[in-house]
């Protein structure tokens, strides 16, 4: 009994002392200032910044592979500190956020077939391209939902993604998963999007939906300087000077939506458990 | 009798008895035929007719784009009414030529056949893929490229696939019984291509009057012909190599690995056409059939005639349509609409009614090991499946999920209906598409 425990106490005395030895003598030198960073980042191992992982970039700023400014959930605030880490001065990243550029969801948009399969949008798509007859329009299936490593979206109960602009942090990990390129990164200031995806001529777009673009031109009218059509899609140059508001209440079919007050009114655009937030709220 | 099998595997209720004694008919002439460019696996084929040209039964109307890759006939006479995108029976609109058939069904005279003994191996490979020649059990698989291993893979067998193991199609059953003369001469064209002598005929022992038939004419030419046990998918070619050779096909590679090369019996009659007769493969016999279909027929369908069609040859439908599906039951493509077109590897059309489908909620996976029990790939499907749902791609990797032959024994069996073999593709789609961004 007392040798066993002699032994065993001798083993693991060995062990400290070795161990602590092989500590010493195979450190690794760390930088403080990489330390220092990671403590900035977020930690949230997104993949935003094109780096596996938080400490990844911080080693990759340090060795001054990449500049300080791609944490996009970090938001200004940590770019601002990293700067400061490393005694440069800070060039805030144009933030940006995601947005489902799709209304149709199951009520306003046709299906081709009824889909009982794997709720999963990219699975979906492999049979015969989606069930939706739109061939850009949301699943509603929800992988960029899962994919999203901030909890920012949500499905909506008629099979739409709605993104929230306040949990979003711009990380792209949605727009790489969506199979319809639905997600689009919008400059966090923008308030008005155009919520189609479509680029098929404007009576075929009516045919599978009630709110896609019809290419009919009447924001171009109203806005011109912001409103241009692209293949048969409205879009919206987010750097143009001018009254982007003016062509929202024109638009015939309402896939211009005004995010300035929150969610849209009266559309599947407010998000099933958050009510629409007023500016002072979002704040 | 001796029957040889494979391990795993079931046998559905195969609704064979709708079809199986029906004679093969010669399918009218529809209104307009849709033949679509993409027919085959590998690249599609390029349109070389334009709009207003007239053609003939067997005319080139688009060339082969590569090696893997045939061309494509016309497959009546008639006028070329437009080049356009339609409704594929992959679910989507793409490119095909639309002939309007003048009533004539008149050959092209400029097609002349040669005796195969007249002709080299190179020569008989070439006017193969030249009549556009692919495998007609539903892969559609470029012969010519499957009769072109590397020189240092041996080939001694060549199987014959007579298995038709999926449930309620009997195209390949009746041409055994009404073709056996094509199907065998195709055989011996076959095995000079191959410059073998050993040819084996697989059929499952539910067609022995097909078995009978077949053996009597293949004794005197020295081919074999074994009956397999009824079990699906004894057809898929791994099963077959196994059951009848006893090799096994290693994971990732080709029949030729283990000196086998397998043809179905529809593509030997295709090939003694091809050479006989210099005829290419613009007509095919198709079983229309299914709880849904008045009459169920083996028609000898044109290549684009619209499903719609065949439907109206076979006294229309008892019923509003729930599914419809092109080939088999277990494997075939679900199809959208009978506006899409019958083409080289429509096997079967099948149209079941609401009341034909049980539809059960899928629930957990209650551990049943059923899944895992009937694979004949010996692969752990709920397993795979699981890591899918995750987008654990690696790890369904490492199961062996790009082993999967789709052949859909998993879903069919599971108990809590679980889409088995959906996941799977899921997951073999993502890893490959990681493999080639590698
Ligand atoms: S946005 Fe894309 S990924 Fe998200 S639910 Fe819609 S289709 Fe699916
Ligand atoms: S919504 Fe998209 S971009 Fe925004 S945080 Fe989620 S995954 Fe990232
Ligand atoms: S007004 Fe609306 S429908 Fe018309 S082009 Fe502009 S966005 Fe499209
Ligand atoms: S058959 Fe279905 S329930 Fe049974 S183990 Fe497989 S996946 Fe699970």
């Amino acid at each position: 009994m007392l040798a066993s425990i002699l032994t065993l106490g001798g083993i693991g005395l060995f062990a400290a002392v070795a161990l602590g030895i092989a500590a010493k003598k195979f450190a690794v030198e760390v930088d403080p200032r990489e330390l220092a960073i990671l403590e900035v980042l977020p930690g949230a191992n997104c993949g935003a910044c094109g780096q596996p992982g938080c400490g990844g970039y911080a080693k990759a700023i340090v060795a001054g592979t990449m500049p300080p400014n791609l944490c996009s959930p970090g938001g200004a605030e940590t770019i601002e500190k990293i700067a400061h880490i490393m005694g440069v001065e800070a060039v805030s990243a144009n933030p940006q956020l995601a947005v489902v550029c799709c209304q149709g969801d199951n009520l306003k948009a046709s299906l081709k077939y009824r889909y009982l399969g794997l709720e999963d949008c990219n699975a979906a798509q492999k049979i015969a391209d989606g069930p939706k007859t739109c061939p850009a329009g949301c699943l509603g299936l929800g992988s960029c939902m899962r994919a999203c490593p901030f909890d920012a979206i949500e499905i909506t109960s008629q099979g739409l993604a709605i993104i929230d602009r306040d949990k979003c942090t711009g990380c792209q990990k949605c727009v790489a998963t969506c199979p319809r390129q639905v997600i689009k990164m919008t400059p966090a200031s923008a308030t008005t999007h155009v919520l189609c995806n479509s680029t098929d001529k404007g009576a075929q777009v009516r045919k599978y939906c009630q709110v896609g673009c019809i290419a009919c031109q009447i924001c171009k009218k109203t806005a011109p300087e912001v409103y241009q059509i692209e293949n048969f899609l409205a879009r919206v140059d987010y750097a143009a000077d001018g009254d982007v508001l003016a062509a929202v209440a024109k638009c015939p079919t309402k896939c211009i939506r005004d995010f300035s007050t929150g969610y849209p009114e009266g559309s599947s655009f407010i998000a099933p458990n958050a009510p629409a937030k007023t500016p002072e709220e979002a704040a | 009798m001796n029957l040889k099998t494979f391990k795993g595997g079931l046998h559905p209720p195969d609704g064979k008895h709708y079809s199986a004694h029906k004679a093969i008919e010669l399918c009218p002439l529809p209104a307009e035929l849709i033949i679509p460019l993409a027919q085959h696996i590998g690249a599609p084929a390029e349109a070389c007719v334009e709009v207003g040209a007239l053609v003939k039964k067997g005319t080139l109307i688009a060339n082969a784009k590569g090696f893997v890759s045939v061309p494509i006939h016309a497959s009546t006479s008639g006028e070329v009414i437009a080049v356009e995108p339609r409704l594929h029976p992959m679910g989507k609109a793409l490119p095909a030529i639309v002939i309007k058939p003048d009533g004539a069904d008149a050959w092209d005279e400029s097609l002349v056949g040669a005796d195969p003994a007249t002709l080299d191996i190179e020569e008989l490979k070439r006017r193969i893929q030249a009549a556009g020649v692919v495998g007609m059990g539903g892969a559609t698989f470029p012969t010519h490229v499957k009769l072109s291993p590397p020189p240092e893979k041996q080939i001694d067998t060549l199987i014959l696939n007579g298995v038709e193991c999926e449930p309620y199609l009997t195209a390949d059953h009746r041409m055994m019984l009404e073709d056996t003369e094509r199907i065998l001469d195709g055989v011996e064209i076959l095995l000079k291509v191959l410059g073998i002598k050993r040819a084996v005929i697989g059929i499952e022992a539910n067609k022995p009057d097909a078995i009978e038939t077949m053996t009597r004419a293949a004794a005197p030419r020295n081919i074999e012909v074994q009956a397999l046990k009824v079990k699906y998918p004894q057809g898929a070619e791994k099963q077959l190599i196994d059951a009848i050779t006893g090799r096994q096909v290693p994971s990732g590679t080709l029949p030729m690995e283990v000196g086998v090369v397998v043809q179905n019996v529809g593509t030997c009659a295709a090939i003694s056409d091809a050479i006989r007769l210099g005829r290419p493969l613009v007509e095919r016999v198709v079983s229309i059939t299914g709880p849904a279909i008045n009459e169920p027929k083996n028609l000898l369908v044109r290549v684009g005639t619209p499903l719609q069609f065949l439907v109206d040859q076979c006294g229309g439908l008892n019923g509003e349509p729930a599914k419809i599906i092109m080939g088999g039951p277990m494997m075939g493509q679900t199809q959208l609409s009978l506006e899409t077109p019958a083409i080289r590897g429509t096997s079967g059309l099948l149209i079941f009614r609401k009341q034909d489908l049980p539809r059960l909620e899928s629930g957990p996976c209650i551990r049943c090991g059923r899944c895992i029990g009937v694979c004949p790939i010996h692969l752990q499907p709920t397993t795979i499946a699981g890591y899918a749902r995750l987008d654990l791609f690696d790890e369904a990797a490492d199961y062996h999920a790009l082993d999967c032959i789709e052949c859909g024994c998993c879903t069919y069996i599971c108990p809590a209906t679980l889409p088995l073999v959906q996941s799977i593709r899921y997951a073999k789609a993502a890893i490959m598409a990681k493999k080639r961004t590698l």
